[in-house]
């Protein structure tokens, strides 16, 4: 005997993924693309999705990566752009050769798997989208292989053309070949910066200098022997203070030392290499678990071995915690899908130095003395002065006496920092660009106000679509029957909207339609 | 849990949502000292995550809502974003006479509505379909913002005095004589004169506490939002299966469809994730507005309420233990809840509401109610299904 059911509960609506795979794999990079050639070699049914190439707008967006502005023309052209992708990257013929289901430019804008508080799926299933619709993909099995995204620190003048982050400039220079830059500024000497600064020289760009906060670089003696070879000045104690622009952004650079000197670099760009962020959101949004690990980027999936803890999701490359190299990234994707076949797998991510420690010094440095008016939230346009004020956005009118007397210190007394409470109310992190570009300097923001580590301020919640897509493509235009037929404003409970007046009469079963009012 | 929250007080409120917040406010301006204690952060739950609506007819709180909500941001002395007025609009002509159906109710209670036309839902939603059948204009109700009212009444009780305790989740409640004398936190066990259980769907857990059954099933409703548009003449709009709202940033907020039961413990949901419904929600939005359909949708959310089972709240001073009151809103709190925390704060201090009858909304109604209700009612969880299937190629 079946059990009575609610006719406007979820239950047997959501449709079944339109498409599914027996391995899934996101992301199109070293460890994804090993990943889905491994799979495949092992006879699964294997579709690998990437976001590349980006649609021009959401580049404009600085979505997924801190790209500055600083894209050609050439982001126009999707088609020229994927053959420009496949070029850039062999391994992706041969997954294909080996029959791997290989689709550029689709987008994975969340994850869905049954477990607490949602358990009327169909199937587990990741949402996609191409620039004109988008679908569910179910699978058995999951690889995440999303990489990293760029951490964006605030300085007088970022928000301008020209500031662009190290996975943004590695994109366009090696991916797209679509940069319009020739001279930059790299932020940061550690691994990141100082590989950053050699990848930018060996493409043929002129790298006037990277700047260091700390009195010595965090960069090994070979690191700094190859960067100093390559006639690239590197000066440590020193701090950006302001980027100076005009109509096309960025023009120059002004830097400080603690002991006031002011040196200026001419650039038309400023690279942001100071962190990278493991690209975490589809799990988090999910409910996957997600530690706070300095030694693996930041933010990053609990695992077990190379599985997350949701059911047949695994996690491989930087996405896993930072790599150091495409092979140490490949042997990654493919240990994670050996272990998703439930074969013998191996390895680790990696633990490298510690991201918090060295982001908290630069947030610090960049923000001791900083103005107020300084732009954190660029979609926005909240201030750091209105983040440590705790300010509600101008819109809402002149702040009252009671409201002026409220700040982040206030906030913090009443519990421990909280950067969902702290971006309700100042806005910071809720604009099209999902956060990206102020998570981290929020974060940052919240620790240095409540005397804390970063590693210890929550991860404010990523909520799907991790992408910010248009309705028209985000629509289902073709939901279930059992969907149009049992849609209902609210939970339909009978006499719910009955007039006070009624209850008890004969008309308590018979008001019309309220809606939820 | 900040210093000197483990002071007994005079009142204490379980539940730092809109309902338990505006009483503890109402509380305080009247001198008394009240102390709120929340499980978590105040507003976390379904409080700070809902359509934002102010314009609930069928309630005996309703002209105490309408007659409050213009004032709040001068009494709380916090902005609300509280916009008055609203605009319902058909896409079928059934949709149509039940939205007039519903303006009748209104009028009736001698409110302002107007009807529109296809071109004056265009006036003042201007990217309203072009194929639109009309609707009314309702010249009261309107809309606030959640998050900003729940953090403005959790403020503006802290500027009377009133305590609050965040990650204070009680456990228990120690009666003597018939009365309540204090709860037991985590810090230990607090006083009180008297007791107000405010606290969403754990309402029915702490009751039980003192041996009394609430029935309530608890569900998660999801809701999108989009990227900021041009401000319209009328931010509250519903139409299309959807209740919603814009806000003063120009943001869409649109929620609907189909809901889910789901299991609830002491501690609160587990997780409030959304689901695929999103592109569901997100046809509808671009069917109803069509100006809309290119906005980006940046969020999606979900709420978990509790609904009792004839869907009204439980507003109740109790005969045993007699200095506790319950009040629960069975799904639709957050706009009445200017009102709401003045009929608890007369609940409390003065045994009856000043302004409305209640008098159908007592616990006691439920009394012979069946165990299996949830079951006969179908609102149980989905049952469970395989989380993912065994690799199909070996």
């Amino acid at each position: 005997m079946t059990r009575p059911t609610d006719p406007s509960a979820i239950d047997g609506k959501l449709a079944a993924p339109e498409a599914r795979a027996d391995v899934l794999v996101i992301g199109a990079g070293p460890a994804g693309t090993a990943a889905a050639i491994e799979a495949a070699a092992q006879g699964a049914q294997v579709v690998l999705v990437d976001e590349n190439p980006v649609d021009a707008q959401l580049m404009g967006l600085d979505t997924p990566l801190l790209f500055g502005g600083r894209m050609s023309g050439a982001v126009q052209r999707g088609g020229r752009l994927i053959e420009a992708l496949v070029a850039a990257n062999p391994a992706l013929e041969q997954a294909a050769e080996l029959g791997v289901d290989v689709r550029m430019g689709v987008t994975a804008w969340g994850l869905y798997v049954n477990g607490q508080g949602l358990r009327a799926l169909p199937a587990p299933m990741v949402g996609l989208a191409d620039a004109d619709r988008s679908w569910m993909c179910g699978f058995d099995r999951l690889v995440l292989a999303t990489g990293a995204r760029d951490v964006a620190l605030a300085f007088q003048g970022w928000d301008q053309p020209g500031v662009v982050g190290a996975a943004g400039l590695h994109a366009l220079l090696q991916r797209y070949d679509a940069f319009t830059g020739r001279r930059v500024v790299v932020l940061g000497s550690g691994e990141l910066g100082i590989g950053t600064a050699l990848m930018a020289q060996g493409r043929g760009l002129e790298v006037a200098a990277v700047i260091e906060t700390l009195e010595h670089s965090p960069a090994s003696p070979e690191q700094l022997a190859t960067l100093a070879a390559a006639g690239i000045p590197l000066l440590t104690g020193h701090t950006p203070r302001r980027a100076e622009g005009g109509r096309d952004g960025v023009e120059r650079l002004v830097v400080t030392t603690d002991r006031g000197g002011e040196i200026t670099f001419d650039c038309d760009t400023i690279c942001l290499a100071v962190g990278l962020a493991p690209a975490v959101e589809l799990l988090n949004a999910a409910g996957g678990r997600i530690v706070s690990d300095g030694e693996r980027g930041g933010h990053a999936p609990a695992l077990s071995g190379w599985a997350t803890s949701l059911p047949g999701v695994f996690a491989a490359g930087d996405c896993a915690g930072l790599t150091a190299s495409e092979a140490e990234a490949a042997d990654q994707g493919r240990q994670a899908v050996r272990q998703a076949l439930g074969r013998p797998a191996e390895g680790a991510p990696r633990r490298g130095a510690d991201a918090w420690a060295y982001q908290r010094a630069w947030h610090g440095a960049l923000t001791r003395d900083a103005d107020p008016s300084l732009i954190v939230c660029q979609c926005e346009a909240v201030t750091r002065g209105d983040l440590l004020e705790l300010r509600a956005p101008r819109y809402l009118g002149e702040p009252t006496a009671a409201a002026e007397a409220r700040n982040l210190g206030s906030l913090i007394a009443d519990g421990p920092p909280n950067q969902d409470q702290v971006k309700r109310l100042t806005r910071a992190g809720m604009g099209p660009c999902q956060g990206r570009r102020c998570r981290e300097q929020v974060a940052l923001t919240l620790a240095q106000a409540a005397g804390v580590s970063p590693a210890d301020v929550p991860l404010a919640l990523h909520r799907p679509p991790v992408r910010p897509l248009p309705l028209k493509v985000m629509a289902d235009w073709n939901e279930t029957a059992a969907m149009t037929e049992g849609w209902e404003i609210w939970f339909a409970i009978p006499g719910q909207w009955a007039a006070y007046d009624d209850i008890g009469t004969e008309r308590e079963f018979v008001t019309p339609f309220g809606g939820e009012g | 849990m900040a210093d000197g929250a483990t002071k007994g007080a005079s009142v204490i409120v379980v539940g730092g949502g809109v309902t338990g917040l505006s009483a503890a406010w109402w509380l305080a301006r009247s001198g008394v000292d009240v102390l709120v204690l929340d499980k978590g952060v105040v507003g976390w739950e379904a409080s700070g995550r809902n359509g934002g609506g102010a314009s609930h007819y069928h309630s005996p709180l309703f002209h105490e809502e309408q007659r409050l909500w213009p004032q709040m941001d001068a009494l709380l002395g916090y902005p609300t974003e509280y916009q008055r007025e609203r605009v319902i609009f058909a896409l079928t002509e059934s949709d149509l006479a039940a939205y007039q159906g519903m303006a009748a109710e209104g009028r009736k209670l001698g409110y302002s509505v107007s009807d529109l036309d296809a071109k004056q839902v265009r006036e003042l939603v201007p990217m309203a379909s072009q194929a639109n059948l009309g609707g009314v204009h309702l010249h009261y109700g309107g809309h606030a913002n959640p998050q900003r009212t729940v953090q403005a009444y959790a403020w503006a009780l802290q500027d009377l005095g009133g305590r609050i305790a965040q990650h204070a989740p009680v456990s228990d409640i120690v009666e003597a004589g018939g009365r309540v004398v204090a709860v037991e936190t985590p810090a230990g066990r607090i006083g009180c004169d008297a007791l107000v259980i405010a606290a969403g769907p754990q309402t029915s857990m702490l009751l039980a506490k003192v041996g009394l059954r609430l029935p309530l099933g608890f569900g998660r409703a999801e809701m999108i939002v989009t990227e900021p548009a041009p401000l319209m003449k009328i931010g509250g709009v519903d139409g299309n299966g959807l209740y919603g709202r814009q806000t003063l940033r120009g943001n869409l907020a649109f929620g609907g469809g189909p809901h889910e039961w789901i299991e609830m413990t002491l501690d609160g949901p587990a997780a409030r994730p959304t689901s695929p419904l999103t592109r569901n929600l997100a046809r509808r939005v671009a069917e109803l507005m069509p100006g809309a359909a290119h906005l980006r949708l940046i969020r999606s959310w979900a709420g978990v309420i509790e609904n009792t089972p004839d869907g009204r709240p439980v507003l109740d001073r109790l005969e045993n233990p007699a200095n506790m009151v319950v009040a629960t809103m069975s799904s639709v709190g957050f706009g009445l809840s200017p009102a709401t925390g003045h009929a608890v704060r007369d609940l409390v201090l003065d045994g009856r509401c000043s302004f409305a009858d209640l008098g159908k909304l007592k616990l006691s109604r439920f009394e012979n109610i069946r165990d299996d209700w949830l079951e006969q009612r179908g609102w149980l969880p989905p049952e469970q299904r395989a989380t993912s299937a065994p690799p199909s190629w070996e």
